[in-house]
């Protein structure tokens, strides 16, 4: 492959043009207050240079508000780049309520991307261009890391949790995916492809691939194979919690204590289902599923519990992107980057 | 005539007081401590130094052409680790500071001499420990012992190197113990705090940090090998823990560590700006308290580490705008040292020359921090080699050019011999040069998206790969000339006298090199100010002409 020199990234995301224009103008503010530092500084060891060698320095008057200023005036512009920092990352990191939901699972050494829609890939993932998609994340061992140069964005990919990250590719175009997170012998060969696509080019290249069926219909399979149907049967009285229009809904626990189920939620309750009990069950009477299903086997069935709504065979979730917040909140550790932002807008550029 | 000669020759002075192999060893003198530590981290230097040249070898082309990448894994692991723990760390707080810091006092040696040596034994102790780890096979966890990769998934020496760090901590401990004693304690009459050089204030607020965040680094290595060894969990999921919880831990004494390297490194260069403007320093107070501020917002800082590693929006924008504020000290030092130099009598002297080379350096890896702060950068800037070229930028182009500074400042009183200039000159003019040849292209790889401690790499950053390994064998060039010509100096160096660069410390008014108590007689402070310029003009000599 032949490839030109470069000195500036592919801007190909809905977020690219912002960050660059503030790249830019930090450069050119840095680059200014620095030259001049410099020039100030190279000109008085000139200009004041030693010209006997018992020559003095004449002592210059201290004066406070000289102090002051270059105290207070550098503070006012970082509190500008501290403003402006956080307004870009809420944009960059808040996912729009109609992206396209799809997972990956970053593994030693290899990224694996599911489709709602059934196609699984592997380090490569195809999007169409001018839609927001939303993937959750997860890691199969170590610390991952998803980085797409082009649309700014990354991602730690943890172990245990899932979090979120955002795109909506503007130019269809092959872009790189590297893992950006130290992750052991091969992680400079973690590397993919993304393709934005054309919407139509994006649709036709789904309907080759779908063979499978559907993300969650693969989940409805592990449903039944893994026994959940048996007590998680959708009638108001079982034994075990009614999962229909589950998702993004608050759920009072024993303890008094609510919570809202969203994806990290719903992980822990197959596969340590003890560690929240809701109101009115019993513990103990779910078995553990730790090390008994692979990640993509539980993404499959959140993605199933997802799709049901709540009207039977509903395809949609309600409302996803609701309220998860407040559980992270209450850990002290999800945030825009977990699977839990809430509030968040759709966003026209 | 004869017997003149051997009078003269015959001075006793702490290199000759005693002499042979045990007479070092064995020794308290705060002196010939710095001077065994010095030699240890020189070793450390060219060791990690020499893993920094294999790495950019072998990135000269995209593929793994040169080392595979579980070897450039281990290089860059190792490079790390005894860049960090065994070079920069100790760098100028265990030698210049050992050094410099009791007769910048007045005092015959630090408050307890004896712990000053424990702390080299126990610094070598480490040393042996982490390198029998490298000499087992390595380690290839990065620095950063990341979890649960460190402790689960790993199967290098990780064990073996944490416990060298570990043991590490304590010679630091014990040094910034040592430190705040003596600031304490064994100033001569007179010496109030603001007439103390800057050199103290921020060797002081060095030692702050080294005695309260060191600890933590203790505490989280132990876990980390508790978990390695006995599957606890405390940072695997799948034992329970929580992965990123390491990094909160790790992080609270990586962040303030840095400032344990650059804090001494601005103690240098705040000696070295007046004794070369020969005049005292602009803002002596502001650059004094900013310090103290550096090393307290400092401990606040550290979640910015973690912008995208799933810390919530709320923490992460607290550690941003505590990162700004944090720069803000950093910023009113830079200031007032330009300041200092404005209608100063100025030479280009090399430790001067080292001096002006660490503030336009450290002024932009200051400033790319200020583009790492800012969360939606960071989002897209953090992980790649941008990092890379900002934190080398401040801890290379800051910390070691402010060493290599001071080593030439202090040099005529170490050695009693002055260094060849010309030479001396070049040199810091190479290494200024092969610095930012070498780090400037990995900004621009930076956001081009370069990830770090990638082995193999797409074709498109390969030029300016190209042009940082160029860089980097002229550095390397650069570094190795002082090795040879202050060595050189040492035996056949012009005699330097007491106060060769006519500076006000304390230090300048004792003989070259010092008798073994450093002083014939207390000094008694009689001046009213620090670098009092114009109290001594008479006894420095100097006349203001302007």
């Amino acid at each position: 492959m032949k490839t030109a020199l470069k000195f500036w990234p592919d801007s190909a995301s809905s977020v690219s043009g912002q960050v660059n224009f503030f790249f830019v103008l930090m450069v050119v503010l840095c680059t200014s207050i620095a030259v001049a530092i410099a020039f100030f500084l190279i000109y008085s060891t000139l200009r004041y240079h030693r010209k006997h060698d018992n020559e003095m320095g004449r002592p210059t008057r201290y004066r406070i508000p000289v102090e002051v200023a270059w105290t207070v005036i550098p503070f006012f512009f970082f509190m500008g780049m501290f403003a402006w920092g956080s307004k870009l990352y809420f944009d960059i990191e808040r996912p729009p309520d109609n992206a396209i939901k799809m997972y990956a699972i970053g593994q030693q050494w290899m990224w694996e991307l599911q489709h709602p829609e059934g196609p699984r890939e592997i380090n490569e993932l195809h999007i169409p261009v001018g839609r927001p998609v939303q993937l959750s994340l997860i890691s199969q061992d170590v610390i991952h890391s998803f980085f797409v140069p082009a649309f700014r964005t990354k991602q730690d990919v943890l172990p245990g949790r899932y979090t979120t990250t955002w795109f909506k590719a503007t130019v269809p175009g092959k872009y790189h995916l590297f893992c950006a997170e130290y992750c052991g012998a091969k992680h400079s060969g973690m590397i993919g492809w993304i393709y934005a696509m054309d919407p139509q080019d994006y649709q036709r290249w789904l309907t080759e691939g779908a063979a499978e069926g559907s993300f969650s219909s693969q989940g409805e399979k592990f449903f039944h194979q893994f026994g959940c149907a048996n007590c998680h049967h959708f009638e108001r009285q079982g034994r075990a919690p009614y999962l229909k229009d589950l998702y993004g809904r608050r759920v009072e626990i024993e303890g008094g204590q609510t919570v809202v189920a969203d994806e990290n939620y719903i992980r822990e309750s197959i596969l340590n289902p003890n560690a929240k009990i809701v109101y009115g069950f019993q513990p103990n009477v779910m078995p553990n599923f730790t090390g008994q299903l692979t990640e993509d086997q539980v993404l499959a069935l959140i993605s199933y519990v997802k799709a049901l709504g709540p009207e039977p065979g509903s395809q949609q979730p309600s409302s996803s992107g609701t309220a998860p917040k407040e559980y992270g909140q209450e850990k002290g550790i999800a945030g825009p980057g977990a699977t839990s932002i809430s509030g968040s807008h759709p966003q026209e550029r | 005539m004869i017997e003149e000669a051997t009078e003269q020759s015959v001075r006793e002075t702490y290199l000759n007081k005693e002499q042979g192999i045990l007479s070092w060893l064995l020794t308290t003198d705060h002196k010939r401590i710095g001077i065994l530590y010095t030699i240890s981290i020189t070793f450390f230097f060219f060791l990690g130094g020499f893993f920094a040249l294999l790495m950019r070898l072998e990135l000269i082309d995209p593929r793994n052409w040169l080392v595979s990448a579980e070897t450039y894994n281990k290089l860059f692991t190792m490079h790390g680790i005894i860049m960090v723990w065994f070079f920069l760390i100790p760098s100028i707080p265990n030698t210049l500071g050992n050094f410099v810091l009791p007769m910048a006092l007045g005092a015959k040696d630090l408050a307890f001499p004896k712990l000053n040596l424990a702390s080299w034994y126990v610094f070598m102790l480490g040393a042996a420990v982490t390198i029998f780890a490298l000499f087992r096979g390595g380690v290839d966890t990065g620095w950063t012992f990341y979890t649960p990769f460190s402790t689960t998934y790993s199967t290098t020496y990780v064990t073996a190197a944490t416990v060298g760090v570990f043991i590490n901590g304590f010679s630091s401990i014990m040094t910034g113990l040592n430190f705040i004693a003596t600031v304490h304690r064994m100033r001569a009459p007179g010496l109030t705090w603001y007439k103390l050089p800057i050199f103290v204030w921020s060797h002081y607020a060095t030692s702050i940090i080294f005695v309260l965040a060191t600890p933590v680094l203790a505490t989280t290595l132990l876990m980390v090998a508790v978990e390695r060894i006995f599957q606890v969990g405390i940072f695997d999921p799948r034992l329970g823990g929580d992965p990123v919880l390491f990094q909160h831990m790790f992080w609270f004494y990586s962040h303030p560590a840095v400032y344990i390297m650059v804090l001494p490194a601005m103690a240098v260069v705040s000696e070295i700006i007046p004794a070369f403007s020969r005049k005292p320093l602009f803002g002596y107070k502001a650059v004094a308290y900013s310090s103290i501020a550096i090393a307290t917002i400092g401990f606040l800082v550290w979640g910015h580490h973690m912008f995208v590693a799933g810390i919530s929006a709320y923490s992460a924008m607290s550690f941003s705008i505590l990162s700004y504020f944090v720069a803000v000290p950093s910023a009113i030092k830079v200031f007032n040292w330009t300041a200092t130099v404005y209608r100063g009598a100025v030479s280009w002297d090399t430790p001067m020359l080292y001096a002006i080379g660490f503030v336009g350096l450290f002024t932009i890896g200051g400033m790319t921090g200020l583009f790492l702060a800012a969360l939606g950068l960071d989002v897209h800037l953090t992980d790649t080699y941008f990092v890379i070229a900002h934190f080398h930028y401040i801890m290379v182009g800051g910390t070691v050019m402010a060493y290599l500074g001071g080593v030439h400042y202090w040099w005529p009183k170490i050695s009693g011999k002055l260094y060849p200039e010309g030479l001396a000159r070049l040199s810091a003019v190479t290494i200024f040069l092969g610095f930012n040849l070498t780090f400037f292209p990995q900004f621009v790889l930076g956001y081009l998206g370069m990830p770090r401690r990638y082995a193999a790499y797409p074709e498109e950053f390969q030029f300016l790969n190209i042009l940082s390994t160029a860089g980097a064998s002229i550095l390397g060039v650069g570094y190795v000339m002082p090795l040879f010509y202050l060595l050189w100096s040492w035996k056949y160096g012009k005699e330097a006298g007491p106060n060769p660069w006519r500076a006000t410390g304390l230090e300048w008014q004792t003989s070259s090199p010092p008798p073994k108590h450093n002083f014939e007689e207390t000094p008694i402070i009689t001046t009213s100010l620090p670098y009092p310029y114009e109290e001594m003009k008479e006894e420095l000599g100097l006349v203001q002409t302007r």
